[in-house]
């Protein structure tokens, strides 16, 4: 009788549960979803309005995407984010392979120290020494360049991303290094073709880490670049909307779908790739 | 303590003054190898010592010369260019520095083994490169790091170092005027004197505010949201998952951009559509439109919940892959002891998350306190002035940005506060890391 009455109270408080679950979920994607549906919808829609709102009732046209290639620099802000967050993009995941590769492999004189230094390094924020970086541009020829970005861009992330390959080097066994170094392959050969096929997954992560920060980057790039036909993209988007006389927000949603789309795709692309990769480097779990 | 005794009893009396005569002379680089009979290194270095005090004598003392006056003459000197040769002769400095200790320890040791076991050291260039080669590889594969870290990091760190000391705002600025070494001056306007000092604790008082709840926020939710959707037996699991990705796999400034404009209090999504609908179907409460933007208690409010919603599904994916890894086996060990489902959670779940990922937590709170695209792409620090170039919504790193790029920059205050900033972030992050087991991650 009393293990019947058990049993009952479990199932409805399971049916409470199952029910406040979904409610939660639901809410939650709405909240999500709604703010994202208003700027695919607005993109497609014709006339000037001032602000977003979820509007269904039409009538659609691609029109907005046009203006932006005919009438604004949209297509030269994305020529000029994807040159920069290229070269970025290869630089850094270079630069950081090598040297985690090294934390990981080698014990050498300094490593410890070394690897302290990039932990508290890492630590600086480095897009605050707006000031030191205006100095140095002046007197370099930064201001309006494009590599003097590119070079922060790729350093700045280098202590922190250099610490998460490392940790995801310690995860291959070093026995593999050991058995081929057994059978006479070199430094470069056991780097190269042993190693370096197993960390794939974690490159393409910080691959796209790398590529999508110059995407989403405002503060330093806004700073640097003062000619429209230099601007990133998001520069160049922000232009549409800043202005209170002069909202264009269709243009706006336009040229956010055709940056939001192909970073989502990549990034649900490597999405499997992210935990293993943060864990691994971040708390060697 | 007795392997030291061991070793120093190995080496006669003539070995001993032998490997000290080497590493003494190696105090000019390059001697104690050759004293070592290690020719091709000990000439090597010696030209490496060369090549140094030949940059000091024609770069390096004016340089270091000009940091220390900034220059005497506007029409000849500009300040900046003689901070900026000053900071790069400090680290040249520091490189050679490196190097002379690194030289001394190779004398010594080198000296150290002839006389133990000659034959094991390499005297001919071959047997030098090859040797260099191989113990070498790891150094040469951290070049390309540190040149780039060098150049984005450590040198504009010194820069900025030295600009909170100089009197470089508005007023002075090269090649007009000269810029002066002012000491603590700056510091002491932020902390004791003037506007400034107002100004600061009110931009520094928001800041820890907007990091506490903006990142508390996104904790909540993104583990609530990951321990809700990974119950057994959730349907749709797949497609809600998706979707609590999307706020991640959006660039955060698209968002924070669509958001500021649905904000709009007179036209804005939120309070022609969102609030109106609300009321509708919420019961015995009045909705009214709301004043984001316009005073600072709402725009603040917009703004934490808009880093919610922005940040919540990173710490949905990491906490997620958590819960994930914990084995079954723990479950179905406390089920055995009597465990309840929320005992489950609160002593297996619960710990295990925050013992895994807390130091991924922590650079959530140091990110959010820098910011910056929430903050200024929202309302660009707005509503209102509160002196000093900062608005009622900016932090420490969008009031930098202002002082900066303003129509009267102040490059001093911007660099002091950058300072403080960086201080605070890695007195924050070395406590926790200190906490946690990531300063053992050496070995």
């Amino acid at each position: 009788m009393a293990k019947k009455r058990k049993l009952r109270t479990q199932t409805t408080t399971n049916r409470w549960k199952n029910l406040f679950t979904y409610i939660y979920l639901i809410i939650l994607s709405v909240i999500i979803i709604y703010p994202i549906l208003i700027t695919v919808t607005s993109a497609f829609r014709t006339g000037n309005i001032m602000a977003f709102d979820l509007n269904l009732s039409g009538p659609w046209s691609l029109n907005n995407f046009r203006r932006l290639f005919q009438d604004t620099l949209y297509g030269t802000w994305y020529l000029n984010t994807l040159y920069v967050a290229g070269t970025t993009m290869f630089a850094q995941v270079a630069a950081i392979t090598l040297s985690g590769y090294a934390y990981s492999r080698y014990r050498f004189v300094g490593r410890n120290q070394s690897i302290k230094f990039f932990l508290i390094v890492q630590m600086i924020p480095t897009t605050a020494a707006l000031t030191a970086f205006f100095v140095m541009a002046l007197l370099a020829g930064g201001l309006n360049s494009h590599w003097f970005l590119i070079l922060i861009y790729i350093g700045g992330g280098i202590p922190m991303n250099t610490w998460l390959m490392k940790g995801y080097f310690d995860t291959i066994p070093i026995e593999l290094d050991e058995s081929a170094k057994l059978d006479g392959a070199g430094h470069l050969r056991i780097f190269w073709q042993i190693v370096l096929p197993l960390v794939k997954p974690m490159i393409a992560v910080q691959a796209l880490w790398a590529f999508m920060g110059p995407f989403g980057e405002y503060m330093l790039a806004r700073f640097l670049l003062r000619r429209p036909d230099l601007y990133t993209v998001a520069i160049g988007l922000q232009t549409f909307i800043n202005n209170p006389q002069d909202q264009r927000v269709t243009l706006f949603a336009a040229g956010a779908i055709l940056i939001a789309v192909p970073i989502c795709l990549l990034f649900f692309y490597l999405q499997r790739h992210f935990i293993s990769g943060l864990t691994a480097g971040g708390t060697k779990g | 303590m007795k392997s030291n005794s061991n070793k120093n009893s190995i080496f006669s009396e003539g070995d001993k003054k032998y490997i000290k005569k080497s590493t003494f002379l190696s105090i000019i680089p390059g001697l104690g190898q050759l004293n070592n009979k290690q020719f091709f290194k000990g000439v090597l270095f010696l030209s490496i010592f060369a090549l140094f005090v030949a940059e000091m004598l024609l770069f390096g003392i004016p340089a270091l010369e000009g940091l220390i006056t900034l220059g005497t003459d506007p029409a000849t000197d500009h300040s900046l260019f003689l901070l900026i040769e000053g900071a790069l002769q400090i680290i040249i400095t520091i490189i050679f520095l490196i190097f002379l200790f690194a030289n001394i320890v190779d004398a010594r040791k080198v000296a150290k083994m002839r006389c133990i076991n000659p034959e094991n050291v390499n005297y001919s260039v071959k047997d030098i490169l090859n040797h260099t080669l191989d113990n070498g590889f790891p150094y040469l594969l951290t070049i390309p790091a540190y040149l780039l870290m060098a150049f984005s990091i450590i040198f504009p760190v010194l820069v900025t170092i030295f600009i909170a000391f100089t009197n470089y705002n508005f007023r002075n600025v090269p090649p007009t005027n000269l810029i002066e070494w002012v000491g603590l001056d700056t510091f002491r306007n932020l902390f004791v004197f003037s506007a400034y000092r107002d100004t600061f604790l009110a931009v520094f008082s928001w800041t820890l505010i907007w990091t506490f709840a903006a990142t508390t926020l996104q904790l909540i939710i993104g583990v609530f949201t990951a321990i809700v959707i990974n119950q057994k037996g959730l349907k749709f699991k797949k497609i809600f998952g998706v979707i609590m990705l999307l706020p991640w796999a959006i660039p955060a400034f698209i968002t924070v951009l669509t958001f500021s404009n649905m904000f709009n209090p007179s036209v804005g999504a939120i309070n022609t559509q969102v609030i109106p609908f609300l009321d509708s179907i919420l019961p015995f409460v009045e909705l009214t439109s709301v004043p984001w933007k316009i005073t600072t208690f709402w725009t603040r409010i917009a703004i934490i919940m808009i880093q919610g919603w922005v940040g919540f599904p990173f710490i949905y994916v990491l906490t997620s892959g958590v819960i994930q890894s914990i084995p079954d086996d723990w479950y179905e060990a406390s089920v055995m002891d009597g465990a309840s489902a929320i005992q489950k959670f609160r002593f297996i779940t619960l710990p295990h998350i925050f013992t895994v990922a807390a130091p991924i937590f922590v650079t959530q709170y140091t990110g959010n306190f820098n910011n910056f695209n929430t903050i200024y792409l929202f309302n660009e620090g707005g509503p209102g002035s509160i002196g000093s170039g900062a608005g009622s919504t900016d932090i420490l790193i969008s009031w930098i940005y202002k002082l900066t790029t303003g129509t009267s920059p102040q490059y001093n205050v911007s660099a002091a506060v950058t300072l403080i900033i960086s201080m605070v972030v890695i007195a924050l992050s070395m406590f926790i890391f200190s906490k946690t087991k990531a300063f053992e991650m050496g070995d």
